[in-house]
């Protein structure tokens, strides 16, 4: 299996690498991105634009036709109670008070002629009653544009009433070029911020992909750099050098392994080989012969057991028994063991003290907390003196369990105590006594599995040692 | 019994032929899957013996699932070195009665494989049994030897139950542990030793006859003679 991925592998590469470059620009999600933002952008730019130019210009085309409008119904209302003359008089005051300026009136009989009015004639253009114009006109020799009504009066008269909108239409106009360079500026600042945020992403992703690459091909000590901004690019380079972390240790623990099995494997199976040769050499009798067998035996079965705890260590800390997580009450677990080993205690002629909290609801896999408690029971066990107690408690508060060991033996001294999960470590006090040392890594793992901890403190004397699990995970 | 062992290792197939047919049973042996295949489908046997990994491209696990489609339930205890918990729970999803890993002893082989036997053969409604004048009743739980009632805390009745379950046979510390307490695994401690030597207290110490012996280098025997 190990050789079909070795061959596996540069073909991979080699198959990759031509697509990579025959890859099509929209492929690239720097530019997908800046496409995206230089869209959304722009649809608002535009949109902004827009609402300003409709509301602006369409309030003041607005406010001239509601001005003409009122003129004229007032007009309207002088010519119902005095008929033309008093129309006639209403305009002349009008224009001679210069009430608006930009005001513009004409009155023409039914000949056309100009009765009275500011305009010198009546509009080229201007067929239709009652409709909306925007015409050029002349007032006093000046050329303008205006903005026209026409009413017709009853006996053919004719008014029209309207505003000199030439200021009005240079505003707009300005407002229309205005909007127009704002348009453009926007489209140019779209594309630069399009730019930006392409070679930004690029610049991202080239610590990220020259980082991994570079892990990929062994070097582990690196990390991907971050901005210090705090930003979602740190918090992604933050995430994938906490996992980088995690493989560097897993890669350390693996190294840390082979190592003490070189070691710590080498003495007992030095022992059972040497037993072995021994009898051959040396056994006199078949029973001598059967005795040595059988204690090299015992030898062997010693490193198996080693190799079983070695194995168990590295698959929970490899994570893989989160398949086996359920939700249970570590209570009767608790208790079951406190039964397992109770008997064993009195045996000994030691008191074993028990408070188990009555409801201990847990989510975690039943095996591995029975084997982490029973692991640290049994070390209380081997190293407690006759007549010493062992309490043994199990406490739940604000959603954390603490199950307590406490011996009274000679405990371990508070530098060794750091070392104590190690594998393989054993205390100076402990060589003399039967055990692999792997015993506390057994169970530091299996509370760090379950997110949970392992603290080892005084118990004057003695050592007391807590196990601390949260009731849930917390993902 | 008539018994069957798919292994391709020779040295450790070899190994345990010849120690069941010291232990009185009838052994047939192949080295790879499809044999084994055609063994176990075509001929009875009382128990088998099967390695995970074999040649001949049927492993261990396809092998049982093709035994066990073809409706054949003759116990089988795996023996392999595939030790993660993950693999105990394949092989016994597989249909594997008993999943024993390498490196292993012989005598919790030899356990394992007639306690398997014979577990086929009493697992009906019983609610006596009896070894000697030791008689437990299932049902009310109560325990009497020699018309005398012996009383167990539960633990022991079921460390009691199993043995006499397994009587003239012998049960490892292991299977105890498995068993008895459910657990998977062996605590530093001589736990088993204790309980047991306690239940030995309750149910031998007052009668002349010992029915609880110590079989060395493997484990317990509840039986009426000497082993």
């Amino acid at each position: 299996m190990l050789h079909a991925e070795q061959r596996g592998q540069p073909e991979l590469i080699g198959t990759a690498r031509p697509k990579r470059r025959a890859r099509p620009i929209i492929r690239s999600a720097g530019i997908r991105l800046a496409l995206v933002y230089a869209t959304v952008f722009g649809v608002s730019a535009f949109a902004l634009a827009f609402s300003l130019w409709y509301s602006t210009v369409g309030l003041l085309q607005r406010q001239v036709e509601v001005a003409v409008r009122n003129d004229a119904s007032a007009l309207g209302d002088h010519f119902a109670i005095g008929g033309i003359p008093s129309l006639v008089m209403a305009i002349r005051n009008r224009l001679s008070n210069n009430i608006d300026g930009d005001a513009i009136y004409l009155l023409i009989d039914p000949l056309g002629n100009r009765v009275i009015g500011n305009l010198d004639r009546w509009p080229v253009g201007l067929t239709e009653a009652n409709a909306w114009y925007e015409l050029p006109v002349t007032r006093q020799g000046v050329g303008s544009i205006a903005l026209l009504r026409a009413y017709p009066i009853i006996g053919g008269d004719q008014l029209l009433v309207g505003r000199d909108v030439r200021a009005r239409t240079e505003l707009r106009r300005v407002l229309q070029d205005g909007l127009l360079w704002a348009m453009g500026i926007m489209a140019v600042l779209g594309l630069l911020g399009a730019l930006v945020i392409r070679s930004l992403f690029r610049r991202m992703i080239r610590d990220i992909s020259s980082t991994t690459r570079a892990i990929s091909r062994g070097d582990l000590t690196r990390r991907v750099p971050k901005t210090g901004d705090g930003d979602e690019f740190d918090e992604l380079a933050e995430i994938i050098n906490d996992m980088l972390d995690r493989i560097t240790k897993l890669m350390d623990g693996v190294r840390e392994v082979s190592n003490s099995i070189a070691h710590d494997l080498r003495t007992p199976i030095t022992r059972a080989r040497t037993r072995l040769e021994d009898a051959s050499l040396h056994a006199s009798t078949p029973d001598d012969l059967k005795a040595a067998i059988e204690r090299a035996t015992n030898d062997l079965d010693g490193i198996v057991a080693v190799f079983q705890a070695l194995l168990r260590i590295a698959e929970i800390e490899a994570g893989a028994r989160r398949s086996a997580f359920s939700s249970f009450d570590l209570a009767p677990l608790l208790l079951d063991i406190d039964e397992l080993y109770r008997v064993v205690a009195e045996e000994r002629g030691i008191k074993l003290l028990t408070s188990i909290a009555g409801m201990l609801p847990f989510f975690g896999d039943r095996q591995l907390v029975q084997q982490a408690v029973t692991n640290l029971l049994d070390n209380a066990l081997k190293f407690s003196p006759a007549d010493g107690d062992i309490s043994f408690t199990a406490t739940v508060e604000n959603a954390v369990i603490e199950i307590t060991i406490a011996d009274r033996g000679s405990g371990i001294s508070e530098e060794d105590r750091q070392r104590a999960t190690e594998r393989f470590f054993r205390a100076e006090s402990a060589r003399s006594t039967a055990g692999s040392g792997l015993g506390l890594s057994l169970v530091s793992a299996v509370a760090q599995l379950h997110n949970g901890t392992l603290r080892l403190t005084d118990n004057n004397p003695g050592l007391r040692a807590i196990i601390s699990l949260p009731t849930r995970q917390v993902d | 019994m008539r018994i069957l062992i798919v292994e391709d290792d020779k040295d450790v197939a070899g190994f345990v032929v010849k120690g069941l047919r010291e232990a009185g049973h009838t052994v047939e042996h192949a080295d790879n899957g499809r044999d084994g295949l055609f063994l176990a489908a075509s001929e009875n046997f009382d128990a088998i013996i099967l390695d995970r990994m074999l040649p001949g491209g049927i492993d261990g696990l396809r092998l049982l699932e093709t035994l066990r489609a073809q409706d054949n339930v003759t116990p089988v205890v795996f023996l392999s070195a595939l030790s993660q918990v993950d693999d105990r729970v394949k092989g016994l999803k597989a249909g594997g009665d008993d999943y024993l890993t390498k490196p292993f002893a012989f005598a919790e082989l030899l356990a394992r494989v007639e306690a398997l036997t014979r577990r086929g053969k009493t697992d009906g409604p019983t609610t006596k049994l009896c070894v000697g004048d030791l008689e437990i009743d299932l049902l009310s739980r109560g325990v009497k030897r020699a018309g005398q009632k012996i009383d167990l805390q539960p633990r022991e009745f079921r460390l009691l139950e199993y043995l006499m379950r397994h009587a003239g046979q012998v049960v490892t510390r292991t299977m105890l542990l498995e068993g008895v307490w459910d657990y998977h695994f062996d605590p530093q401690t001589n736990v088993i030793d204790v309980h047991v030597s306690r239940l030995r207290q309750k149910i031998d110490k007052p009668f002349e006859l010992p029915l609880l012996h110590t079989v060395r280098n493997a484990g317990y025997m509840l039986q009426t003679e000497d082993v």
